[in-house]
């Protein structure tokens, strides 16, 4: 087991490694820093002493050491386009986006086992199909569109909920901004989340009833059955508990992807979290903010995945037997 | 047997490579199962109609919505003809610049199908090749692609396709978007879906290079590359349609989301989700016409790609007929 456990780490490691050489080798060669710094009228002097000073002289291999370093001390440089520390402005917008990917997790987690639990108990009820329409509509409409939908139906014609923007939010500790503790975040946070939880919900739906199918047509179930269980038990003593290991996998897996899909988003309802801000970099070519998400993203997958990984490894005790052979 | 030609090689990887999948399609039973089912044969003919509109759109389309002589201000945000104040020239209302919606959406359709299209292609060009390289060679070349496919499968292929447009923009920062934007976004769809496919056809190579007839074309002395492209790739193709199929309705969808966020077709030369995110401006002035039709054209298109896909799936799969 602790052979594999420091497999796995030092696995993610290097792959870390790699997300930082891609990072790195963007920040170094997709537009030159020093342009981005200077005027058209800088003398070239004044350049040349810019390079200099910022180590841009120096072997490629000691300037990809100096950005791990830097990295590890959460210093990405200058924002192009704010001329601001990178890290203070992801800092000031991690909330929102945070805030915004755990509701929508919740909401897919929660409504998806809901209705894929109901899907493979009733399979042929009117309800069922029409939930299997729903994911299939969930899963073939892009994000931004589902978005736009939402905005006309419920902010246009109904006028019940805002389309933009984080509502009024409440400073909570030093950094923190909270929009779950004023009625307009809250009011705020509705159709965003459910925006962007969406397409994780059909998924969640999908995947819990074709596992809950699966498993109801195995033995074990049968043989419950002939001991005379009653159904209530069967179904959620029995059959469910099995079916949530792969269902909790996909579940933790999908995070990471709600937070990058948080992106599009954040961009239809004008969010202001990290997503907006890796997109007008993107738009702008502003390269140490892509550089930092970047690195913060897949911290965030390599994190995820191991985590995943070595739980399973505890949940599962064929894995564990898998592991140590 | 005698060393093929470079022309013998290409004609047969260009025959073989589809004779099992098209011999499949030829089989009765697949036939039979579109036939019998309704919902696949509507999807197809909306593909097709697609495919059709954009192909022709020039001849189709009644306006030729990016000719600056034709199109008239004045004519801007016209409603559809059976609201008031619609025009029958325009039927499906014109948007903020006055082009007629319906050239717009048949412009829109062909950028985004071509980028889809060749976006995908280059994804299973890379797929196939780095997925039959990996399987037949084995090793350390093996690992190394694989686990280069296993990094990349962990992040979602929209944001490696934005970080690629970021990059590529940053390095064609020279060129108008006009020129760049097709390239760029065809890149970025290639480099971001090529896994499922080396991932596939590994699988299936592993399999085949253990087989007599590789041992013996082996024997002969023929060089590994034509091997692979000769012998083993034909044999391994066949499940790459299918995976074409699905990827077409997830790069539109890609392209699409790139345009929308702004980072992909200009607004000069509109795809669908270029023509979204105009329409996305005008929303709370009450014109919902110029993003309801070129959104339903883009959610009807992939639901129906994405039907076909399954339907194909299911049907060359004989372990669920």
């Amino acid at each position: 087991m602790l052979a594999f456990v420091i497999r796995r780490i030092m696995q993610s490691a290097a792959v870390m490694l790699a997300v930082a050489l891609i990072a790195f080798l963007m920040f170094r060669f997709v537009g030159d820093p020093v342009n981005q710094m200077v005027g058209v009228d800088t003398p070239q002097e004044e350049v040349a002493r810019l390079r200099q000073s910022l180590g841009l002289n120096d072997p490629t291999i000691v300037q990809f050491g100096r950005f791990m370093w830097n990295a590890l001390h959460f210093d990405f440089g200058v924002s192009y386009q704010f001329r601001q520390p990178v890290t203070r402005l992801l800092a000031e917008r991690a909330p929102a986006t945070l805030e915004l990917a755990f509701t929508a997790a919740a909401f897919a987690l929660v409504v998806g086992l809901i209705m894929g639990v109901y899907c493979a108990l009733r399979r042929d009820s009117w309800l069922a199909q029409i939930f299997q329409a729903i994911s299939l509509i969930g899963v073939s409409l892009p994000t931004f569109l589902i978005g736009i939908l939402l905005i006309y139906l419920f902010a246009v014609i109904l006028g019940w909920l805002p389309s933009n923007g984080r509502g009024e939010v409440v400073k909570v500790g030093d950094w923190w901004t909270t929009g779950f503790l004023t009625t307009s975040g809250l009011r705020a946070l509705v159709l965003p989340a459910i925006t962007l939880g969406l397409f994780q919900m059909t998924l969640i739906m999908r995947l819990v009833r074709a596992e809950m199918l699966e498993v109801m047509r195995t033995d074990y179930i049968k043989f419950a059955k002939a001991r005379g269980l009653r159904t209530r038990s069967i179904h959620f003593g029995h059959a469910l508990k099995n079916t949530l290991i792969p269902v909790i996998t996909i579940a933790g897996l999908q995070l990471g992807s709600i937070i990058a899909f948080a992106i599009i988003t954040e961009t239809v309802f004008n969010w202001p979290g990290m997503g907006l801000l890796f997109l007008k970099a993107v738009q702008n070519v502003d390269i140490p903010i892509m550089a930092a998400y970047l690195m913060l993203i897949g911290l965030l997958f390599v994190l995820i995945n191991l985590l995943v990984d070595l739980t399973y490894g505890l949940v599962d005790p064929r894995l564990r037997i898998a592991m140590r052979s | 047997m005698p060393t093929p030609t470079p022309e013998e090689v290409k004609g047969l990887v260009g025959g073989g490579a589809g004779s099992p999948v098209i011999r499949k399609i030829l089989d009765s039973d697949i036939l039979h199962s579109f036939r019998s089912s309704k919902l696949t044969m509507v999807a197809a003919t909306i593909v097709f109609l697609c495919f059709f509109g954009a192909l022709f759109a020039p001849l189709i389309a009644p306006f030729d919505p990016f000719d600056p002589a034709k199109v008239f201000l004045s004519d801007a945000s016209i409603p559809p003809v059976w609201q008031q104040g619609g025009d029958p020239r325009f039927v499906i209302g014109t948007d903020d610049q006055g082009r007629d919606m319906f050239s717009a959406i048949l412009y829109g359709l062909r950028v985004s199908l071509a980028v889809g299209g060749l976006g995908v292609m280059l994804a299973a060009a890379i797929g196939i090749t780095l997925g039959l390289v990996a399987g037949y060679m084995g090793g350390r070349i093996d690992a190394i692609i694989m686990r280069i496919a296993d990094v990349q499968l962990t992040f979602p292929a929209i944001l490696i396709a934005l970080l690629i447009d970021g990059v590529a923009q940053g390095l064609f920062r020279g060129l108008p978007r006009e020129q760049s934007a097709i390239p760029v976004l065809v890149i970025s769809i290639g480099l971001s879906f090529w896994v499922q496919y080396a991932r596939t056809i590994r699988g299936s190579t592993l399999v085949e290079k253990n087989k007599d007839y590789v041992h013996a074309a082996r024997l002969v002395g023929l060089p590994a590359p034509i091997i692979m492209l000769r012998h083993v790739l034909p044999n391994v193709i066949g499940p790459v349609l299918v995976i074409l199929t699905i990827n077409l309705g997830l790069a539109v969808i890609t392209e699409a989301t790139l345009s929308f966020l702004g980072v992909g077709l200009p607004p000069t030369q509109p795809s669908l989700g270029t023509l979204i995110s105009i329409g996305n401006k005008y929303l709370f002035s009450g014109d919902w016409w110029i993003v309801a039709f070129p959104g339903a054209t883009l959610a009807i298109l992939v639901l129906a790609v994405n039907l076909l896909g399954d339907w194909l799936r299911d049907a060359l799969n004989p372990r669920l007929r």
